[in-house]
């Protein structure tokens, strides 16, 4: 396969399944000009004139849709690793023989180890979407027909509204909605927050098909999914398992450690003059996150501070900082717990987001470049302050990218990691696989102190007569190989790419190559 | 990713470590010696494609300094760090009765600083000795000591592996600016352990469940034969007995910086419950703080061992602060924030102490013997008390460690 050398230094593969693909060009390097893609054209007059668009069964409903080989067919992650709605429509596309479809979801997690099966037996051909777990491990033996696509949220509605990427059939798993296909996911038995992951999908799909287990009389209020862009409804028994949506990764984190960093960024922002009044941020899922939340909310109580917005997935923690007035707003993009879809009903101060209004780098603006100050994760980081989301050093792809690219264009991007896992180094010479770029990234905040980038002078000055500690990331590094015995081996791959890894703006930054 | 798994071969001359899935940051170790056929080196490890080889070769280096040439080695590892390695398998060949040198990891730098008699033991940070995964981490937490525990952490059988973690663990852990104290065990058990720690960098030996002042002549006896480093000491008194003999011991040795006090086996000695008010063991804190002080001895209370009762700590702080104690024991590392908060002065405490120490600071550069503040004579012990006080306040950021420059701030 032949391959091209992006901006970043990487090799990236010329051809991503069938489609050329473009090369990283650097933050802001690519201009795009032209038209968006567009919706097929439909006339009323082929819906029926009741508005009821039930059909009995979701067998039937894919059916009628056409569904046939080669398909691409997209579900999303509202329930996270309670959703019952993408196994059981690759179940129905395996019992009527159909081949090589290509499933794009917005977010696969362990629930979906179901799927292999199917991407062994080449009911699916590949997944372009976040492989967790089991699916990771599959992709990276090298196992699946076609190319994994990894897109973060922004990435995903960039894709679909440039053309990148044509859904036939997106199948919307709906908390309630009413018989023309307006749907929402605040409430229902099965009440999961909200559905702005498939906004796209419901706007760009040549078939959209509601699947809901709480058909209520029209019309459905509010209307998260809007019925006019929606073909077909269906009722089931169960559309999702809202308790799951609390996945590990919601969490708040008992290890002393990581509440120590946690620690360090809240005092971080408070020292550094971030946290003032009107002030915004954005903590993600992840234990480490959710600390952080509550130690700045006891550091914004005592300074009498009050921020002017905060970016969800909303969670306990934050609708706490909602009801006692500490934000009059919470933008949510997903809901991380049950209390952020309570809340949801019961409070103002949300707003429905979706990645097209917080994420999407092709448009006008988007709220993550709004945001003062933004906390995230990542598998593996460098001395360029590069870093890693998807893989771990010894080459396995486990997780997704999620929001987190499109979160480093915040004002204050700050990476909270641990600098070494169970013996295994997080601070590298190299990131093993290239996701978000070093200029982007502010600071790394480990259990041992803070490293700032040195291109962030401002920061750096804002940050003296601070008690947290701040270190020389080079030193860092040599602390931690001191700890663990040195640098470990690098993961010894094939020239295989199993997956490429995609920038905000729809290029390649870097790819996932088979393990050997 | 491999995970240790039970091996169907069980005939280990020789042992140690901890094994199974959930095992992280430590590993185990099994000997078989055999009459002949060399050295069979077997390894799974969870870290297998960042450092397995150099994790053979570090095994391979270590049966030769121990001494090992026919057996059989297997390794189950849930990354460990190399000197947890290198720990585990020289406690599983000792524990083969293979007779062969110690396999020391190297002295770090950082393992050879002093301590000193007067410093704050404020904070002092339990971890149990065959626990490696909390040591590497735990100075970050910002304890005024950290104690290696052997005693009644450590499972009967481990006692032995205990030590060899321990021993590598001063030696190579960075514990920062906290005192390095080692828990060793009561009697003959606990005069072994004195050779695993003495020459390694351990500062302060703490014995426990101490009831006449023979045992602290002992232990202090064992410590002068095997080094000359000069080892400090700290009682635990834990019996009727020991409140009873509190001055004596106190005063038993040169090495004795502090005196403390343990509650679960003195209620237990009295035959009461132990309650959250701790009427019943006043007696024995008042004791143990009143022997202290007459030895010139800190006094530092028991643990709080509800690690999720930030307040009951906060409040059990106070009242032991006001009782005369100058230090808490912690069991878990986010109690330690909430003990340093609860030892610093109040604003006002601190300003009264400033205005002590200018007093005598002033009495001093005049040349008078009386120190005076208003109309007030103020006696010498009050003045160490003020300087005490003013230290610990900026120590906790009550005070700025430029007050004295500052006119007549308050």
């Amino acid at each position: 396969m032949s391959s091209l050398e992006n901006f970043a230094g990487r090799q990236v593969p010329a051809e991503i399944n069938g489609r050329d693909a473009i090369p990283y060009m650097g933050v802001g390097g690519r201009k795009m000009t032209g038209r968006k893609a567009a919706p097929l054209i439909r006339s009323a007059a082929d819906y029926p004139a009741s508005g009821d668009k039930r059909t009995p069964s979701l067998k039937e409903a894919l059916v009628n849709a056409g569904l046939r080989d080669g398909m691409v067919i997209s579900t999303h992650h509202h329930f996270r690793n309670g959703d019952l709605i993408a196994n059981q429509v690759f179940d129905v596309a395996k019992e009527l023989g159909v081949k090589d479809l290509v499933w794009f979801p917005s977010a696969s997690f362990p629930c979906h180890e179901h799927l292999i099966q199917y991407l062994e037996d080449g009911t699916i051909h590949h997944i372009e979407g976040s492989m967790n777990g089991p699916l990771g491990a599959f992709c990276t033996a090298g196992k699946m027909r076609g190319m994994g696509v990894l897109r973060s949220h922004g990435g995903r509605w960039q894709a679909i509204s440039d053309g990148d990427m044509n859904i036939d059939i997106a199948v919307i798993a709906a908390p309630t909605a009413d018989v023309f296909g307006n749907a929402t996911g605040d409430r229902g038995p099965s009440a999961c927050g909200l559905l702005g992951f498939a906004l796209a999908d419901s706007i760009y799909a040549d078939h959209v098909i509601a699947v809901t287990d709480n058909l209520v009389p029209f019309p459905c209020l509010p209307w998260q999914i809007q019925g006019n862009n929606v073909d077909q409804v269906v009722e089931v028994e169960q559309v999702g398992i809202p308790e799951k949506i609390v996945s590990g990764t919601t969490q708040i984190t008992k290890s002393p450690d990581r509440l120590l960093i946690a620690e360090h960024c809240a005092k971080f922002v408070r020292d550094t003059g971030i946290m003032r009044d009107g002030f915004s941020f954005q903590a993600g899922a992840g234990g480490t996150a959710l600390s952080f939340a509550i130690y700045l909310k006891e550091m914004m109580i005592k300074a009498g501070v009050t921020a002017g917005f905060v970016r969800g997935g909303s969670n306990k923690y934050l609708v706490e900082m909602l009801e006692e007035g500490l934000t009059p707003v919470i933008l949510d993009g997903q809901t991380f717990d049950l209390d952020g879809v309570r809340s949801m009903r019961e409070n103002e101060g949300h707003q429905n987001t979706s990645p097209f209004t917080s994420y999407n780098f092709h448009g006008k603006g988007n709220f993550a470049s709004m945001l003062d100050v933004v906390i995230l994760g990542a598998t593996e980081v460098d001395t360029d302050f590069n870093a890693n989301v998807v893989t771990h050093t010894d080459g396995r792809l486990l997780h997704g990218i999620g929001g987190w690219q499109n979160c480093l264009a915040s004002k204050c991007t700050i990476l909270a990691v641990p600098s070494f896992r169970n013996r295994i180094p997080v601070i590298l010479d190299e990131v093993t696989t290239l996701c978000g770029p070093g200029e982007l990234i502010d600071v790394i905040a480990t259990e041992r102190g803070l490293c700032i980038n040195p291109r962030r002078t401002d920061l750096i000055e804002a940050s003296r007569g601070s008690s947290v500690p701040i270190l020389e990331i080079h030193d860092l590094k040599r602390e931690v190989e001191r700890i663990c015995g040195g640098s470990p081996q690098r993961a010894k791959t094939t020239d295989q790419v199993v997956a490429a890894i995609q920038w905000v703006d729809g290029t390649t930054i870097d790819c996932v190559r088979g393990l050997s | 990713m491999s995970t240790p798994q039970e091996s169907p071969h069980e005939t280990w001359t020789g042992s140690a470590g901890a094994r199974g899935p959930k095992v992280r940051s430590d590993c185990w170790a099994g000997v078989e010696l055999r009459e002949s056929g060399g050295l069979e080196l077997e390894l799974v490890s969870t870290v297998e494609s960042y450092y397995g080889e150099g994790i053979r070769a570090l095994l391979r280096a270590g049966c030769e300094a121990l001494g090992l040439v026919n057996a059989k080695v297997r390794v189950e590892d849930g990354g460990a760090y190399p000197w947890v390695l290198m720990a585990r398998l020289e406690a599983a060949v000792k524990d083969a009765d293979v007779a062969g040198e110690d396999w020391l990891p190297e002295l770090e730098a950082f393992a050879t600083t002093s301590t000193s008699r007067d410093r704050f033991r404020r904070s002092r940070l339990y971890l149990p000795g065959n626990e490696p995964k909390y040591m590497v981490n735990a100075a970050l937490h910002g304890p005024d000591a950290i104690i290696l525990d052997l005693e009644d952490s450590v499972a009967p059988s481990a006692k032995s592996a205990a030590r060899v973690i321990v021993r590598n663990a001063l030696r190579q852990v960075d514990f920062g600016t906290a005192e390095r104290m080692v828990r060793i065990n009561q009697g003959e058990m606990g005069l072994a352990d004195l050779s695993f720690i003495a020459e390694h960098g351990c500062h302060l030996v703490i014995i426990p469940k101490v009831e006449d002042a023979e045992e602290v002549h002992a232990v202090d006896a064992r410590l002068r034969e095997l080094t000359d480093a000069p080892v400090l000491l700290m009682p635990i008194i834990e019996s009727a007995k020991g409140v009873m003999n509190a001055y004596s011991i106190a005063t038993a040795s040169e090495r004795n910086v502090a005196l403390t006090i343990g509650l679960e086996d003195y209620t237990a000695d009295l035959g009461v419950q132990r309650t959250k008010e701790g009427r019943e063991s006043l007696f024995a804190r008042q004791a143990v703080i009143n022997a202290a002080r007459a030895a010139g001895l800190q006094a530092l209370d028991t643990v709080h061992s509800d690690v999720s009762d930030p307040e009951g700590l906060r409040a059990a702080v106070l009242e032991a602060r006001g009782l005369g104690f100058e230090g808490k024991g912690c069991i878990h590392p986010r109690q330690i924030p909430i003990v340093h908060e609860a030892f610093v002065p109040s604003e006002a405490e601190a300003s009264k102490a400033c205005a002590i120490v200018r007093a005598f600071r002033d009495a001093e550069a005049r040349g008078l013997g009386v120190v005076s503040l208003g109309s007030k004579m103020i006696d010498p012990p009050v003045v160490k008390r003020a300087l005490k006080t003013v230290e610990q306040a900026v120590q906790g950021g009550v005070l700025d460690a430029s007050w004295e420059s500052e006119e007549g701030g308050s």
